[in-house]
């Protein structure tokens, strides 16, 4: 501490605490800014005619209406199949595994599907679910693709939640002659379903928001899907295209506010059901 | 007798939703090597993964695909980011866990919170209207940059690299920090000598990762790097373009046919074997830790 | 003297968590409509005893029996038993009380539910039934449909009580069933046992010296997971026939 013998330890310690106060800062402040900017730049252009009419001339005039239903199409395939699948598998790991080498492998697999890159699964949606099973790009390609994204997340949280319900509850039920499945169905999984929520809700947040999973598996079509089969494309590509081609600035902001809205809506709902139901049993 | 067969059916779909992470994983492994691989073993390992030109569509000759500056482009960008978002996130971190009040703490948490949740594609667009631009203005060169993707980058893993950090650093016992204060060290003495060391593999466990997250990240970086498939030259001159490996794959493999679609899926193996390796090595970061404290 | 039909009884039981035995040679006969308790210093083996009896200890890995436990002249250990339908005819009570997140109503019918009642009025006169056995009628029948979180310390532990009552089991452990309650509900809590053994066998763990001599009728000393001294209450408290009984209850130690 060589400065320590130039300057007391009480003004080193004060000079300490404003950097760090103003790290802090830093950080809310460029979130602040970059919500800000788009805010200012994209509202504009966000109306009901935007938000509900078809886009023309590749994006550069009218609206994103199919961008937003094909978002939302997406995200539906990606929850409805990860959420039954995760939150089986999390009780699996949570109340049935044994901690076995079977437990270790699961285990394993969901960390590794965690990491894997999302243009990583995006390739693999191509390979797999566009040519190899045929389904083509498609809302139910791009959906699926999505979900091989969220499904270790919704594993996670649930196996937490589920971990998080009291043993004596357990007790209590297999006391009372409930079998393994009759507990988890009646007491652990109500138990468990605000943390699970939250974790479901965080989920629906990072599949709108995805983009190169969906990029080559969902297709780029700017009509309105009317089968599962059908391309979409979804409003952050959308955005991308429309940016990263030069099509139009004011409609990539607008889309970008829309986008924005979705996402921080979502996440403002999980921090409140959070605080809401989350201290049901004194969670940390 | 009917309850048991019920109850070993619902453990056999239970089973079954728990082994689909694994199989997808074997999967993508599968279909990755064997749509990789041929391009990889047909122009060589060497020629692929230190091959210095990208050129999959030559129009004389043959055709060279070479992504030693993608490698180099995507460790660069991360390292960067991490440069950058470090210290600032370390710093925050220290505040949240040791400084800051009930009410900032938890305005800043969400805040954090909130800044994860911003889609990649938001932040690559802002780099491109704001920050390729002042790049251009104020330092020079394209604009497009790795300093941009850097910049980029780093904003995308703070809030992970202040949670993660905020959690190790709350993790340290109470007691180290009593018995520092009862020494007579200073709140800040007691952080840098104390605290933050015992949180440390917490930390480089979350640098690690951040590092691993910035590398699989594709839109961000796709939007402010300029995506030029060259080595930046001199090496040093963060102003160059480059193109990272995911941004590679994002850029072609909607016209890619054959052996240039192979050899996309091969910068997909590359990618996903770098980030397996960093995220195993954070993972036994974490592990060691666990294991001394108990 | 009469003495009642044996209803559970340990045959040389043993028990083992990994490498580690907990319970060494155990044999005990627990009457009918007796309240039989087990003393012993902690860690001693109580509740690995007690668990035995409803096989709880089957939701812990690495957990190994040895010896018989008898219930209904059948080994609960035999492959033929059904774990699951052991225990609705064995209740426990545990240490800390563990109302299920939901109504007070719901908590009652849940084992009832269970085991196949739909029937609303029955429900009703089932849980009306329990909370009266429980002492806890007049307190809360007007308030069923809240949460049984809300409930105090004293009045949780009786509505698990009602709980396990609701499901009509013949048996009911109770594993240190006051040691986190008040005075006044471990008061409550002793007469209520009192009254219960009546209808049901009961076997209770306390660490409590004047608790087991107030409520039971035979008690069992462990020390180190073996079975030290067991016999009528009275004769255990006034003249225990081995000397480290005698320091226990007199309390030179535990
Ligand atoms: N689930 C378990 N796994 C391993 N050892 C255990 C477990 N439960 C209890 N034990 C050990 O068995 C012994 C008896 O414990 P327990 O029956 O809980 O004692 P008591 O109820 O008399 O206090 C103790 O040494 C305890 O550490
Ligand atoms: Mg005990």
């Amino acid at each position: 501490m060589t400065a320590g013998t130039l300057i007391s330890p009480a003004t080193s310690n004060k000079a300490a605490m404003v950097m760090l106060w103003a790290s802090a800062s830093i950080a809310v402040l460029i979130l602040t800014f970059i919500l800000g900017y788009i805010l200012i730049r994209g509202i504009g252009v966000v109306n009901l005619s935007f938000l509900l009419g078809s886009p023309r001339l590749s994006g550069a005039e009218g609206g994103v209406l199919p961008a937003i239903v094909g978002t939302f199409c997406l995200m539906v395939v990606a929850m409805l199949s990860a959420v039954p699948i995760g939150i089986g598998a999390a009780i699996y790991l949570a109340e049935y595994a044994p901690k076995s080498v079977m437990t270790g492998i699961i285990t394993f697999g969901v960390e590794c599907l965690a990491g894997v890159p999302s243009i990583v699964i995006g390739l693999f949606g191509y390979a797999f679910l566009v040519i190899y099973l045929g389904f083509g790009f498609s809302i139910i390609s791009g959906g699926l693709a999505l979900m091989f994204m969220v499904l270790p997340w919704i594993v996670r949280v649930s196996e937490e939640s589920i971990k998080a319900v009291p043993m004596g509850i357990r007790e209590g039920s297999f006391a009372l002659g409930a079998t393994k499945w009759q507990t988890m169905w009646r007491v652990v999984l109500p138990g468990a379903v605000p943390g699970i929520m939250t974790g479901v809700i965080l989920g629906v947040g990072k599949a709108i928001g995805e983009t190169a999973v969906i990029m080559f598996t969902a297709g780029s079509s700017l009509l309105m899907p009317s089968s599962l089969f059908d391309p979409v494309r979804a409003l952050p590509y959308h955005l991308y295209i429309l940016a990263s081609e030069g099509i139009s600035d004011q409609m990539a902001y607008g889309s970008s506010v829309v986008l924005l809205a979705m996402v921080l809506l979502i996440n403002l709902a999980a921090i409140a059901i959070q605080k809401r139901y989350g201290r049901q049993y004194g969670r940390k | 007798m009917t309850q048991k067969l019920g109850e070993r059916i619902i453990e056999a779909f239970l089973f079954v939703s728990a082994a689909t992470a694994v199989t997808v994983v074997a999967m993508i492994t599968i279909f990755l090597v064997r749509e990789g691989l041929p391009v990889i073993v047909k122009v060589g390992v060497a020629n692929f993964g230190l091959g210095m030109k990208w050129n999959p569509i030559a129009m004389t000759g043959e055709p060279s695909y070479g992504i030693f500056p993608m490698i180099v482009a995507s460790f660069y960008v991360a390292i960067g980011s991490l440069v950058l978002a470090v210290p600032l996130g370390l710093a925050c971190a220290v505040f949240l866990a040791e400084i800051a009040p009930a009410g900032v703490r938890s305005i800043i948490k969400h805040a954090v919170e909130l800044l994860v949740g911003i889609p990649s594609v938001i932040l690559g667009f802002v780099g491109l209207v704001l920050l390729v631009p002042f790049i251009r203005d104020h330092f020079g060169g394209w604009g497009f940059s790795i300093l941009a993707c850097s910049i980029i980058l780093a904003i995308m893993a703070l809030p992970r690299i202040i949670s993660v950090s905020d959690d190790a650093i709350r993790a340290v016992p109470k007691d180290y920090k009593e018995a520092s204060f009862a020494l007579g060290a200073t709140h800040w003495y007691t952080i840098r000598k104390v605290i933050v060391p015992s949180a440390r593999s917490g930390i480089v466990a979350a640098v690690i990762l951040a590092m691993a997250t910035s590398i699989g990240e594709t839109m961000a970086v796709l939007m402010v790097a300029g995506n030029v498939s060259m080595l930046p030259s001199p090496i040093y001159d963060i102003l160059d373009p480059v193109r990272p490996m995911t941004a590679n794959i994002a850029l072609e493999m909607n016209y890619a046919t054959g052996d240039h679609a192979q050899a996309l899926f091969a910068t997909g193996v590359v990618l996903f074997i770098v980030v397996a390796v960093l995220d195993a090595i954070s993972h036994k970061a974490l592990k060691s830790k666990m294991g001394v404290e108990r | 003297m009469v003495e009642n039909k044996i209803e559970v009884e340990s045959r040389g039981l043993n028990l083992w968590y990994g490498d580690m035995q907990a319970l060494k040679d155990i044999t005990i006969t627990m009457p009918e409509n007796k309240v039989t308790a087990i003393i012993g210093p902690s860690g001693c083996g109580k509740s690995t005893f007690i668990r035995c009896i409803n096989r709880m200890n089957d939701l812990i890995k690495d957990c190994r029996v040895t010896g018989e436990l008898l219930f209904e002249g059948r080994n609960v250990y035999d492959k033929s038993v059904d774990a699951v339908l052991l225990r609705k005819k064995i209740g426990m009570v545990f240490q800390k009380p563990n109302p299920f997140p939901m109504s007070i109503y719901d908590n009652i019918a849940y084992g009832p539910r269970l085991h196949g009642t739909r029937n609303k009025e029955e429900l009703d006169r089932i849980v009306e039934d329990a909370l009266k056995s429980s002492a806890l009628w007049h307190e809360i029948h007007d308030k069923l449909d809240r949460s049984a979180l809300d409930l105090s310390g004293g009045q949780q532990q009786r509505l698990c009580i009602a709980r396990t009552l609701a499901v009509k089991p013949k048996v009911i452990l109770f594993d240190e069933p006051c040691s986190a309650l008040d005075p006044i509900s471990t008061a409550k809590i002793e007469d209520l046992i009192g009254n219960l053994k009546r209808d049901y066998t009961i076997v209770i763990v306390t660490h409590n010296m004047q608790q087991a001599a107030r409520v039971s009728d035979y008690t069992a000393f462990f020390l180190l997971g073996e079975l030290v001294e067991f016999g009528k209450t009275k004769q255990i408290f006034e003249m225990p026939e081995k000397k480290s009984t005698e320091d226990y209850i007199t309390g030179r130690f535990g």
